[in-house]
Parts: structure tokens; C-alpha cells; sequence
């Protein structure tokens, strides 16, 4: 443990009892109370999660835009200032280097929101594709701490801490230089959760106190600290893809399903080509969620799926589901078997279970503004 | 911690303790704590034979799957069928209505090498850092 990298809240973690474990190279807590219990706070109140470990890069210069087009597979030329774009960032054969969130800044640039796991791999890949632009690219993620305030409750409670109206942000909106609790920060309305929600961004130092400012803040609503594990058991329901598991360098967007993410009138990027011939051809494999419908296991990432005698898939990641109480999975099979309603079989410890092919996302929040 | 005093402790941390000419298994406080939220006991067979230390069941949380193993040689005569309707049994109560199976011990000698109370929360201690 003690060559891990830690993020500003690990004391913190500590102090509310966080059980802490090496998530890829970070000190991080798994759960405080339990993840069932994190998970349903969330849907039901809020929670308080640490996501200081995500990297934050600045795009600053003339071509700022240029740099974050090239590097994108969405249109970010479509965000005014203040808005907030979700974009693959492929590589040439239309596979995955990361998934990020694109702030559109007040005065130009951009700030690009990447996962923990890749950041230097994705720094890397951003300045190799900036020769000949005139821009600027900073790292910002040693410097700066981010918490993530999710659950119906997160408006009410943040807006105890802060003078700027929440109530106007709509969803995939940020705003800079925000005082939470006396301290600066810069606050979206986005999340990892399925739920409404807030992240904020801050100064490392000031981490600690926003933390605790949050969770005084929100007492009263019952909002809990939240760990990995529900961080992971509320994106997985709401099928948001995680680094690694739905979408990796093999793997495509289009593949993956998420072709509204994909623009292919905005001119020229990294992948497009790729991405243009499966989108016309049709991807060979598809991203599926699914249900078990026998009892006897939890699905889990690597687990193959099969039909008949052949193994057909594999899936990328699974869990039970504290929201329906089921046993849900994701994972890549042939396009053609690809069917909502149809049936596969899942190879739990050698042992095949039935599974039906559900819509995604399995769980979507009831309308909110 | 709060593992009773009453039965034995094993490394891989499954709790027996002898009613008769038979033994219960399950697995301890420690164990379940660490384990998280089980949501699925994948229980043994009923007549399974197993020896000592070998994959008893499977016992999945919400955040792992882990193996149980057999603290004792024996056959599987019981199992707890509760646990297939209400796994989180095993977190509420582990070395109560929690229990996994009852075995009938071949060599029950073997006990002798599983940990009494004391010694168990010491090994759970070190094998935790503290």
C-alpha cells in the first residue's frame, strides 16, 4: 500500500472509515458502510464520492478547438461555453484510447476530463497529435482535487454551500469559479451514477475541507461517503461504459453502441475512416446487456457467454443489482445475435446458465429537468 | 471481534463446530465483513464428499466471488437452503442462521489442526496489517 499514489481525501478516507484498496495504482476506498447500502443512498438521497484520481488537462491556444476536433470522435464544436461533451477518443482502426468529457471554457479551450488509469497514456497521445497547432497542453490532475455529489438530494445540498443558482444548471452544464463552502472551484452538473448529481473540481489543498463541508452539508439528507464499489455497482446499472471493460483499444464506439457519440459531419479525426466503413458495413460485434434468468451466480467480467455449445462472447462486466435486485451483465456477442428478447447462455464456473438480452441502460432516472 | 469460542477456526477463515457425531461449517464474522453484501451462496451438494482444505461452495458479494473451503474431510449431509432465498443471512448472522452445511467428519482428529477463538482473531489481526 504505501507505493500506491494517494489522492488528496486519503486521510479523509480514513477518518469516515473507508476500507482502502489498489485501484490501479491508486490508494482508494472500495466502501465505507457497505455497497448496497452506498448504492441505494444514491438513488434514493445522495452520495459522496472522491474522483480526485481523474485526470484534468487543459487545451489552451488558437487551435485548441483544432487539437480537441482531431483527437475526438463528437463534435465539440457544437459546445458553447459552459457546456459539457462526452467524446471517445479513438485511435486510427476506430479503437478506444479513452473516454472523456470535453468543459467548454469561459475565454476559449478546452478542460478535458480523462480516466485515472489512462492518463499518461492519454497525455501522450493528446501532445503527439498537437505538432503544427498552435496550443497549449497543461496536466492538470496532480494539482487538483474533484469530489462528485450524486443522488436526487445533490441540488438542495450543494446549494446550502454556494451563492451561484444550481437550480438554472441543466444537465451536462458546468460553471467556473464557483465558491463552494468559501473555496474555488469549478462545478458540473454531470456524474458516473445514472443519478442527477454534481462534480467539483478545487484546488488540491481544498479538497479535504469541500469534503467535509459536503458531507455536514448533506447530514441531515442522509448522504453517506461512497466507495469504488458502489461507484461502480450505479454506472454499471445506468450502462455507462467503463475504461477497460465496454470499451478499450480493440473496441469501437460503434461496437460499443455509441454512435451518437460519433459525428461523422464534422470534418476530419483520428478514426473516422475506420469508424465510417463499420458504421456502413455494419460492426461485426455488439455491445449487449442482459438479465439472468436462472439462478445460480453472478455474472462477471471475463465470464464467457456461449449458444448451443459455442462460446460466443465474453462478458465485460456484470454484477447483482442492488436497484432491481437482479443479476445483470454486459458484454460483446456477434451483431447478429445482438437481439433484445433473444436468449444466450452464460458459462458461470463451468456451469450454463440461461441469460435473456435486455434494453440498456437498465436503469434510467425518472424525468428531471 | 466477535467470534464465538464455542468451534474452530481455519486459515482460510470457515468456522466448525462438532454437535454430535456430525460438525457445522460456515464461514466467519471476519470473513463476511470483509467479503461485503452476499448476494449468492452457491451451496454443495448434498452427499458431496471433500477433504480437508479442498473447494467446499462458492460464496459471490456484490464486489467478489470466493471460494469456501472444507475445514474438515467429510460428506456434506445438510445444507443451509436459506441462504438460496436470503443470502445476506450469511452477513447478518454468520455463525448463527448463517451456517453453510453439516458434514459428517471422516477423521475427526483433523480438528485438532484448525485454531481455537484466540488464536484465529490474532491471525485475522495479522493477516490484516494491524
Amino acid at each position: 500500500m504505501e507505493n500506491l499514489k494517494k489522492t488528496p481525501l486519503f486521510e479523509t478516507h480514513q477518518k469516515y472509515g473507508g476500507r482502502i484498496v489498489d485501484f490501479g495504482g491508486w490508494a482508494l476506498p472500495v466502501q465505507f458502510s457497505g455497497i448496497k447500502e452506498e448504492h441505494l443512498a444514491v438513488r434514493n438521497a445522495a452520495g459522496l464520492f472522491d474522483v480526485s484520481h481523474m485526470g484534468e488537462f487543459f487545451v489552451r491556444g488558437k487551435d485548441a478547438l483544432a487539437l480537441v476536433q482531431r483527437i475526438t470522435c463528437n463534435d465539440i464544436s457544437k459546445g458553447s461555453p459552459g457546456r459539457v461533451i462526452y467524446s471517445p477518443m479513438c485511435n486510427e482502426r476506430g479503437g478506444v484510447v479513452d473516454d472523456l468529457m470535453a468543459c467548454c471554457l469561459e475565454g476559449g479551450g478546452y478542460m478535458l476530463v480523462v480516466n485515472a488509469s489512462n492518463i499518461d497514456k492519454d497525455y501522450d497521445w493528446v501532445t503527439s497529435h498537437a505538432a503544427g497547432l498552435d496550443v497549449k497542453v497543461e496536466n492538470a490532475s496532480p494539482g487538483t482535487g474533484e469530489v462528485a455529489v450524486q443522488g436526487p438530494r445533490s441540488e438542495e445540498i450543494l446549494q446550502r454551500l454556494t451563492d451561484a443558482n444550481l437550480g438554472e444548471m441543466k444537465y451536462y452544464r458546468f460553471k467556473e469559479n464557483v465558491k463552494v463552502a468559501g473555496f474555488r472551484t469549478t462545478v458540473a452538473r454531470t456524474g458516473y451514477t445514472g443519478e442527477d448529481g454534481f462534480e467539483v473540481y478545487c484546488d488540491a489543498p481544498d479538497t479535504q475541507a469541500l469534503w467535509d463541508a459536503i458531507m455536514e452539508a448533506g447530514a441531515d439528507d442522509g448522504i453517506v461517503p461512497c466507495g469504488l464499489g458502489a461507484r461502480d455497482t450505479l454506472r454499471f446499472e445506468a450502462s455507462m461504459p467503463l475504461y477497460g471493460h465496454e470499451l478499450d483499444d480493440e473496441r469501437t464506439p460503434i461496437e460499443a453502441g455509441f454512435e451518437r457519440f460519433v459525428s461523422f459531419t464534422k470534418g476530419d479525426y483520428i478514426g473516422r475512416e475506420a469508424l465510417l466503413k463499420q458504421k456502413t458495413e455494419g460492426p461485426r460485434i455488439k455491445l449487449i446487456g442482459f438479465e439472468m434468468i436462472d439462478r445460480g451466480g453472478v455474472p462477471r467480467a471475463g465470464y464467457p457467454i456461449t449458444s448451443g455449445c459455442a462460446v460466443v462472447g465474453k462478458v465485460t462486466s456484470g454484477n447483482y443489482s442492488p436497484t432491481f435486485e437482479k443479476n445483470l451483465g454486459m458484454g460483446y456477442v456477434p451483431a447478429q445475435m445482438a437481439v433484445v428478447g433473444a436468449e444466450l447462455g452464460l458459462d458461470v464456473r463451468g456451469r450454463t446458465m440461461k441469460v435473456k438480452i435486455v434494453q440498456m441502460p437498465f436503469y434510467k432516472r425518472g424525468a428531471k429537468k | 471481534m466477535t467470534h464465538p469460542a464455542d468451534r474452530k477456526y481455519s486459515k482460510s477463515h470457515e468456522w466448525f463446530k462438532m454437535e454430535g457425531k456430525e460438525g457445522r461449517v460456515g464461514i466467519s464474522h471476519h470473513a463476511q465483513d470483509h467479503l461485503g453484501d452476499v448476494v449468492f451462496v452457491e451451496l454443495p451438494a448434498i452427499g458431496k464428499v471433500v477433504k480437508q482444505g479442498e473447494q467446499l461452495c462458492v460464496v459471490e458479494s456484490v464486489k467478489a466471488v470466493a471460494d469456501c473451503y472444507a475445514p474438515i474431510s467429510g460428506k456434506v449431509v445438510r445444507v443451509n437452503e436459506n441462504l438460496t432465498a436470503d443470502p445476506a443471512l450469511l452477513n447478518r448472522d454468520p455463525h448463527g442462521d448463517g451456517w453453510i452445511c453439516v458434514v459428517e467428519p471422516s477423521d475427526p482428529g483433523e480438528v485438532a489442526g484448525l485454531m481455537e477463538q484466540a488464536a484465529y482473531e490474532k491471525f485475522c489481526e495479522e493477516e490484516s496489517g494491524h
